[in-house]
């Protein structure tokens, strides 16, 4: 990739304007193709058999019953997939471990969790399979089990793993626990920092896991020919990775496995690990014929990835003048079945947005009887926001400060240190708080039984590894293909970058997503990655077009090719003294393709650097109903530093999604287990996401700070939004009702047993 | 696996005969909202499924004796959207209209929502409150039975073996009468009542309260008729002092269970909560039936947000 990607100081055409996105026909009318959508001739009906169990031994498990019913093709266990080595692979912040991974698709010694897939069927038909699950005789022996992180962590809790020894403790531990891993970061002089505060606050919290709440459950189809060449059909935030992931369990080479992207109904990041696709492969191999795998939504509470719970103590220090002197976190995260929360996220991003002098961030990513918990929306940083955006506004009020001026007073700057090394090197942080300060509601008057609060938040973005290819058709039409996954509107975003680059206008340009054989290697949709780094992909695939489109015109002109330059989609000659030529467009040029050197295409792989965080600070006002506890959300106003907005709309979009998932993680979403550790509420109705009527017409005022970074400023955007989310509500409920609110989910029971032990002191 | 077998009647007398000669078990399908979702998930596994759409006289409203009789398989949709109905008995709608989405309410029918024997079911209290009869034919021909006398505990019904809900009977109502049904969610919609209340009331010409009926929802084995609140109500002019003895008494009438949706405590609070509220809205609706000029009308409270 080029070293040096430049903000191109230009008036743009194409970019900030909001043209109907390329996919919408087809989801509004109902032919999009999304993993459940696609089948084959001579498919059977793949059904997984999961645990009734929190926690058992397998003793043995007997098929033979299932596998002798007319119909059935092919019975699995993880006995049809390889062993895999331990250990922990990638960057930490991320780490995989496929020893976990092929005992989370498919257990081996024991069921994790309630859901945990312990077996699975292939069969001519749904009720076939179905009828074949029941006839696999599994033999458990029922475990104790545990599923608050507080428990877990307890010396005389059960074991999910008799030998896990705690990871980031030095000497480590003699004993066994379900502590996976102890993170410390720190800067700074602790005890001094806090020994020169004039107040200290400190406070505990708790939060409940959340699912990511995607509509779609995961689907995928599966076939293989018999000189084991496999395909793999499957909705997911990253068919490369799919890929990866499969051929690894499946210990094939990954040539020999080509993943097709389906249409993707949502994912918030609960798509970028995998579930069913090596089950459908292994059933599709066994019996040579293609295997489909749909998820329940029952499958989906059950046995997907929410992102953590956690239970957390945050305690800040300030002086009387309003400054931040010292800063100290615990935040212990629960991981699900096997280790990988992402508590390592929740250390780095909780003080981020502050110049704090003394900072520790101290983690623990711990086992439980409950789904591995999986990537979601910024992982980690909205839960420690909760705890650190909470005591930042309990301390604004100790000091008499306005809690929006006090952030302004502490934050982040250019050249300020972060927790985990490196300097901040973007501000855009203050723009936002001065985004709210300027908001008219941040002084709209307020009402009996109304409060307001504000919160903000941090996240880190991402770059990386992205590839597009970009075909000029003969008729002046682009094809712009990537391998990225649309989940948010971004084919609208590569035609509206490419329409720019080459000058043509956005209906010129067809965006797709391409196969795993048919562009380069794109790591997943996921860290508000795609618009800056496949986009940088598409802008450079664009740029070695025109180079050729000046080439094809140079020669038709018989001149240099330096002598050619490209302006608002047209080759132009250079100079005056170049000597007279009309203009050749796109169009005029792509018509003569074949008698000036054949087709027109150029494609680009990068590995993008350069990446702006994201900053958001978001108000909230609510009305507490004191005799029933129902929060009602009034007024909710999100400022989000997006670099340069693309597409605005779905910037915007992805803002009130973002603070629409907060609001319902702030309010109501919970998993609630009976005492067997099984899942009382694994659907919609009672696990409550916020529907449209919960809502206020959510605000989302883009604030603009180009990244310098990149040719159009492209800053990521899909996520920072929900870090603040569920503090502004926790401060706004706590205002509303004079006590303050440390554990969510702040549902109706909660919010009316804080307002009645509020009565009479 | 069994085979299941589907047969759509045209009449009365042979949906009897279907399930009073059904070997396994047979399920009454009318809207199927509760019903399919039942069958999918595994919780049922009827061998005779009888749809009851095409039977005339569970799928009409007609008028009855200056009262309105309901087939049991009207949809909610038709309900709600019959003017006539709908300005007699703003609480029965109160509750039909809560029952899931537009599209489920386009199928789902008041007398599946009352065999489907649900606590929580929303259209149950307002019913109770009515006054409705209920008119069962079954193989020993028809019968009457009040709807608070229908539902037993979760899911089951006091229906004996063939016997089906045909209709409903709402009698006329006296002047100034109104009626309400009120529900606390945690979701503003599409979700199941935590605790519902119904509230029928009649004033006498001097504003006092001269009949009332008062169930709740959600807060036991079936949806309850609460005598007592109604006692607080009848014989004052529904002030506050009567309003809380109402309240009182709502809650003191629970015995709800800790679950998934609420706890006991919540419960017995809000139902006095919602009981009183929707009291509040009963009221205002039957004083509003006073001439323009009436004292009470200028006093009537509206409605308030819950």
């Amino acid at each position: 990739m080029p070293d040096t990607i430049k903000l191109e100081e230009k008036k743009l055409k194409v970019i900030g304007t909001r043209p109907v996105r390329p996919d919408g026909v087809p989801k509004v009318t109902g032919l999009a193709r999304y993993g459940a959508d696609y089948s084959l001739p001579g498919m059977l009906w793949g059904k997984i058999l999961r645990s009734p169990h929190a926690h058992a031994r397998i003793r043995s498990i007997d098929t033979s019953q299932a596998q002798a019913l007319p119909g059935v093709k092919a019975v699995m266990t993880s006995a049809d997939l390889p062993e895999q080595k331990f250990e922990y692979v990638g960057p930490e912040r991320v780490a995989v471990n496929f020893w976990h991974m092929t005992r989370n698709i498919m257990a081996r010694e024991k069921v994790l969790y309630e859901g945990h897939a312990v077996a699975a069927v292939a069969a001519i038909s749904s009720t076939v399979a179905d009828e074949a699950l029941r006839l696999i005789k599994v033999d458990y022996e029922v475990l104790p089990h545990v599923i608050d992180v507080d428990e877990a962590m307890r010396p005389d809790a059960p074991l999910l793993f008799a030998d896990m020894i705690t990871r980031g403790v030095e000497p480590a531990p003699g004993k066994p626990s379900n502590i996976s891993k102890r993170i410390e970061l720190k800067i700074g002089d602790l005890e001094a920092g806090f020994a020169a505060a004039d107040e200290i606050v400190e406070m505990d919290f708790k939060t409940a896991p959340v699912h990511q709440g995607y509509i779609e459950p995961q689907g995928c189809l599966a076939r293989f020919d018999t000189d084991g060449q496999g395909e793999i059909w499957a909705s997911s935030q990253g068919h490369f990775v799919v890929r990866a992931f499969t051929a690894q369990l499946l210990e094939m080479n990954i040539g020999n496995l080509l993943v097709h992207p389906a249409e993707i109904g949502g994912g918030f990041g609960g798509k970028t690990v995998i579930y069913i696709e090596p089950v459908a492969a292994v059933l599709s191999r066994k019996t040579g014929h293609p295997v489909k795998i749909v998820m329940s939504r029952e499958d989906v509470f059950m046995a997907t990835g929410p992102t953590s719970g956690a239970a957390m103590t945050v305690k800040i220090g300030v002086k009387k003048d309003g400054k931040i002197v010292a800063a100290d976190g615990l935040f212990k995260f629960q991981a699900g079945a096997f280790p990988g929360s992402p508590v390592m996220n929740a250390c780095m991003c909780s003080f981020a947005p502050y110049d704090i002098p003394n900072v520790r961030s101290v983690g623990y990513d711990v086992v439980c009887n409950r789904p591995k918990s999986a990537a979601y929306r910024a992982p980690g940083s909205p839960i420690s926001a909760f705890a650190v955006e909470s005591v930042i506004d309990v301390a604004a009020a100790r000091i008499g400060m306005d809690p929006l001026q006090f952030r302004l007073k502490n934050s982040a700057k250019v050249g300020t240190p972060t927790v985990w090394g490196p300097k901040h090197a973007h501000d855009s942080y203050a723009a936002t708080i001065q985004a709210l300060l300027k908001h008219p509601g941040y002084t709209a008057p307020l009402g009996k039984n109304q409060g307001r609060g504000v919160a903000s938040g941090f996240w880190f973005n991402n770059g990386g590894e992205s590839s597009a290819t970009a075909h000029v058709n003969e008729d002046g039409t682009v094809v712009v293909a990537t391998g990225s996954p649309d989940i948010g509107g971004s084919r609208a975003s590569m035609a509206l970058m490419a329409a720019e680059t080459l000058g043509i206008d956005y209906d010129k340009v067809r965006p797709i997503v391409a196969d795993t054989a048919s562009i380069g290697y794109t790591h997943v949709t996921g860290g508000s990655r795609v618009t800056f780094a496949s986009g940088i992909a598409v802008i450079e695939a664009c740029k070695k077009v025109i180079g050729e489109l000046r080439a094809r015109a140079a020669m038709t002109w018989d001149v240099d090719v330096d002598d050619v330059i490209w302006e608002e989609g047209h080759a132009r000659p250079a100079g005056k003294n170049m000597g007279r030529f009309e203009p050749l467009s796109l169009k005029a040029i792509a018509a003569k393709k074949a008698v000036t050197g054949g087709p027109i295409s150029a494609s680009a792989s990068v590995n993008a650097g350069g990446v702006a965080p994201g900053f958001a600070s978001e108000l909230c006002d609510v009305e507490v109903d004191p005799e029933t506890g129902g929060v009602k959300i009034l007024r909710f106003v999100a400022a989000q530093d997006v670099g340069r907005a693309i597409h605005p709309s779905y910037v915007e979009g992805q803002i009130q999604g973002g603070v629409a998932q907060g609001i319902g993680w702030a309010l109501n979403e919970e998993y609630i287990y009976d005492q067997a550790g099984r899942l009382l509420n694994a659907g919609f109705l009672d696990y409550r996401i916020p529907v449209a009527s919960d809502l206020p017409m959510i605000e989302a005022v883009l604030v603009e700070v180009p990244n310098p970074n990149h040719p159009f400023g492209v800053k990521g955007a899909g996520e920072v939004n929900i870090v603040p989310s569920m503090a502004a509500v926790a401060n706004a409920v706590s205002h509303a009702i004079g006590r303050r609110m440390t554990e969510l989910p702040m549902s109706p029971p909660k919010v009316l047993v804080a307002l009645d032990s509020g009565r009479g002191d | 696996m069994s085979e299941m077998r589907y047969e759509a009647p045209k009449t009365l007398a042979a949906a009897v005969a279907l399930l009073s000669g059904a070997k396994g078990q047979a399920s009454v399908l009318a809207g199927g909202t509760d019903l399919l979702i039942q069958m999918r998930a595994g919780r049922v596994e009827p061998e005779l499924l009888v749809d009851i759409k095409g039977i005339p006289e569970m799928t009409s409203i007609v008028a009855e004796n200056g009262g309105f009789r309901f087939g049991a398989a009207v949809t909610c949709m038709e309900l709600i959207e019959h003017e006539a109905f709908a300005k007699a008995w703003p609480g029965v709608t109160d509750g039909v209209k809560l029952i899931g989405s537009i599209q489920v309410k386009g199928r789902a029918t008041v007398g599946g929502n009352l065999c489907n024997a649900s606590p929580a079911a929303d259209s149950v209290p307002a019913l109770i409150t009515a006054g409705a009869a209920v008119s069962i034919v079954g193989p020993n021909g028809r019968r009457e039975a009040r709807v608070e006398d229908i539902a037993t505990e979760p899911g089951k019904i006091s229906l004996a073996k063939g016997e089906i809900v045909v209709s409903f009977l709402l009698p006329r109502r006296p002047p100034h009468s109104g009626d309400a049904y009120l529900r606390f969610t945690p979701r503003t919609e599409m979700d199941i009542a935590v605790v519902g209340a119904g509230v029928n009331l009649t004033l006498d010409e001097k504003g006092v309260c001269s009949q009332a009926r008062v169930s709740l929802g959600a807060v036991a084995e079936r949806a309850l008729l609460v005598s007592e609140a109604a006692a607080a109500l009848i014989g004052t002019k529904v002030d506050a002092a009567a309003l809380k003895r109402l309240a009182a008494a709502a809650s003191a009438a629970c015995r709800p269970i800790d679950d998934k949706r609420g706890t006991k405590e919540y419960r017995i609070k809000v139902a006095g909560v919602m009981a009183r509220r929707a009291a509040e809205i009963a009221l205002a609706r039957s004083v509003s039936s006073f001439a323009p000029t009436h004292s009470l009308r200028k006093t009537a409270r509206t409605q308030d947000s819950i």
